[in-house]
């Protein structure tokens, strides 16, 4: 029996009398949730761990060490922690909306899940809008992170809540715009047919779109270099200030999970999810291409600096904004002079195409960089103080 | 420009996940993790026997769970908290008392019962030291005409209470006759005294250096 929806239907759909398919619907739809979303939950507590390990080797420094094998147990002992803590609602909390933040934050990020393939028979739902589904659902985010700046009544998170809303918004852009180049070449928006698409990678065919996917949807779960919403240094703590205990801990189940789920997605967009050479099954490799998308934007985050807002948002709208529409014109242009008779794209018009895309890469990138790196830094010349020359005058 | 910074930083970070030399040298107080061959190497053993000899200490470290102690090297003339009191040599006099900057020395005496013509000294009722606000000056210290008071070498006091952090008679009677190196230079000097453990001092080691005589100081500085 394959881990998909129809063979658990049926399986338990044998053993009902006629009449009473909705139970095995029910059965079979429930043990799939249940075990998605415990296995995206455990992967959430063990990467946490992970993360914290590998961005103190990193940074030169240890990470958490303390309770069991190399710090393993550390998540189980976090979890209690936030769990026996006092949960605490400020006088002024709009309590209901501050309640419901964290849930509308996970819910979302959770759902994400049933619409990515992840195996050639493993899979929840075969939505033929999935990457739709996908780019709308990630938006709730947006919705969730202003109920808690605003619900906890604290002028701090409502400031990171603030910022929260226009990164995201503006980030929204750039993103879908990225996903169109895929779906140009696809020709579907089903994540089953994008992968079955992707006889080379769309990472090799279009560089351009994956970074500008990549660097929209790492600001979509706001992680450095665009946690903007959570500045430490500047906010406290951002949109989660006023939460402890359980709710704290549900906020930040969902901002470990997002890189989780964003790197399933990438590599179902950009890397060939499932796809790969035989001995290995589907599972496998989309676990691995999975991993190493996890382990790459674990290494941006620990390299490099957070961006200031101005500059977040410049880059959002005059870099990735005008780069995705240069990717989305050379994509259409392309397909539309190498697609054969039939409509598709042989193998060999895609290894033309990526020949192309690199260069128009690296040119594009470097105008781009030519053009938003031209404005210096103006700074008044500095006035000397009336006082800084009194003693030598005395002298 | 052109972002290749970026990737420069990239590259050193990455530098620093694969190479294990680059990593600080930290001091894992309280205790650290030892692998097998570590904590087999500290029982004077080599791993396999040690395996043998003692298997559940064995498999501990295999899994990751064995410590031992790790504590920073810690100067003998530390100032710390548990005053090593010497209370045969305290007369109640109350110079620590009143030199205490902060005034957080509290000592009542009785004199009811003491008979200073013959040389005896106050019973003290009360001894308090507030450590809570202590700076760990050593004026007190200093002031002690009869070297009975001198500062010890704790610093792991933490308190639920801010009235706990009060050192009382009892424990200041109670407290190890360790006192730190810090204005008794001549414990530097002695080699199998340490302050941080081991055998107690009397108060004979530990007083301070009298006063050189007129002959003394005329014999020493006359040959300059």
């Amino acid at each position: 029996m394959s881990l998909d929806f129809i063979s658990i239907y049926s399986f338990f759909k044998g053993f009902l009398p006629s009449g009473m398919e909705w139970v095995a619907f029910a059965v079979a739809a429930g043990a799939l949730a249940f075990l998605v979303i415990n296995v995206l939950m455990l992967s959430t507590a063990v990467y946490t761990w992970f993360e914290r390990r590998t961005l103190g080797r990193f940074q030169n420094r240890l990470g958490p060490n303390r309770w069991g094998p190399f710090g393993i147990l550390q998540p189980i002992a976090d979890l209690v922690k936030l769990i026996t803590k006092e949960d605490t609602t400020p006088d002024e909390a709009d309590r209901w909306v501050m309640t419901f933040a964290p849930l509308v934050l996970v819910v979302p990020t959770l759902i994400v899940a049933a619409v990515i393939p992840f195996g050639p028979d493993s899979f929840l739902g075969k939505l033929n809008i999935g990457i739709l589904f996908v780019l709308g659902v990630t938006s709730v985010n947006t919705i969730a992170i202003f109920m808690a700046g605003w619900g906890s009544a604290n002028k701090y998170a409502m400031l990171g809540a603030m910022r929260g809303v226009a990164m995201l918004v503006s980030y929204e852009v750039p993103m879908a715009l990225g996903v169109v180049g895929v779906l140009i070449l696809s020709g579907s928006l089903a994540l089953f047919d994008i992968v079955e698409m992707q006889t080379i990678p769309f990472l090799l065919v279009q560089p351009l779109g994956f970074l500008i996917f990549v660097a929209a949807a790492s600001a979509e779960m706001s992680r450095t270099p665009f946690d903007q919403i959570e500045a430490e240094s500047e906010l406290g703590s951002g949109y989660n200030t006023e939460y402890s205990g359980i709710k704290f801990a549900v906020l930040f189940l969902a901002e470990f999970m997002a890189p989780i789920i964003t790197a399933l997605v990438i590599t179902t967009l950009f890397l060939g999810g499932t796809r790969g050479f035989d001995p290995i099954p589907g599972q496998v490799w989309f676990v691995l291409k999975t991993f190493a998308v996890i382990f790459a934007l674990l290494w941006v985050r620990a390299t490099w600096p957070r961006l200031r807002v101005d500059q977040i948002m410049g880059f959002a709208w005059k870099g990735l904004f005008a780069l995705s529409l240069l990717n989305i014109f050379v994509v259409a242009v392309e397909v539309v002079i190498l697609q054969d008779d039939a409509g598709g794209i042989s193998a060999s018009s895609l290894w033309i195409m990526a020949a192309i895309n690199w260069v128009i890469m690296i040119v594009a990138i470097v105008a781009t960089a030519k053009i938003l790196g031209q404005r210096r830094l103006e700074r008044p010349a500095p006035t000397p103080s009336p006082l800084a020359n009194m003693y030598a005058e005395a002298d | 420009m052109y972002g290749l910074s970026l990737v420069k930083g990239l590259g050193v970070t990455m530098k620093n996940l694969v190479t294990p030399g680059r990593m600080f040298t930290v001091n894992q107080y309280p205790d650290r993790k030892v692998s097998i061959f570590g904590l087999a190497k500290i029982n004077n053993q080599n791993p396999v026997s040690f395996t043998f000899k003692q298997p559940g200490e064995a498999f501990k470290a295999l899994v990751g769970l064995a410590s031992v102690p790790d504590r920073q090297y810690q100067h003998p003339r530390f100032r710390g908290e548990e005053f090593s009191w010497y209370e045969n040599r305290c007369t109640g006099c109350a110079s620590c008392a009143k030199y205490c900057p902060l005034g957080i020395i509290e000592i009542v005496t009785n004199p009811a019962k003491t008979d200073l013509q013959e040389g005896d000294k106050y019973f003290l009722e009360v001894f308090d030291i507030d450590i809570g606000r202590c700076m760990f000056c050593g004026l007190c210290v200093e002031a002690c005409p009869y070297d009975a008071l001198h500062m010890g070498s704790g610093f792991e006091e933490g308190r639920y209470r801010r009235a706990d952090l009060v050192i009382d008679k009892a424990r200041l009677v109670a407290s190890p006759k360790r006192p730190s190196h810090w204005f008794r230079p001549q414990l530097a000097d002695s080699q199998d005294y340490n302050p941080l453990e081991g055998d107690e001092a009397d108060w004979r080691e530990v007083h301070r250096h009298e006063k050189p005589t007129l002959t003394d100081q005329q014999h020493r500085w006359g040959q300059r």
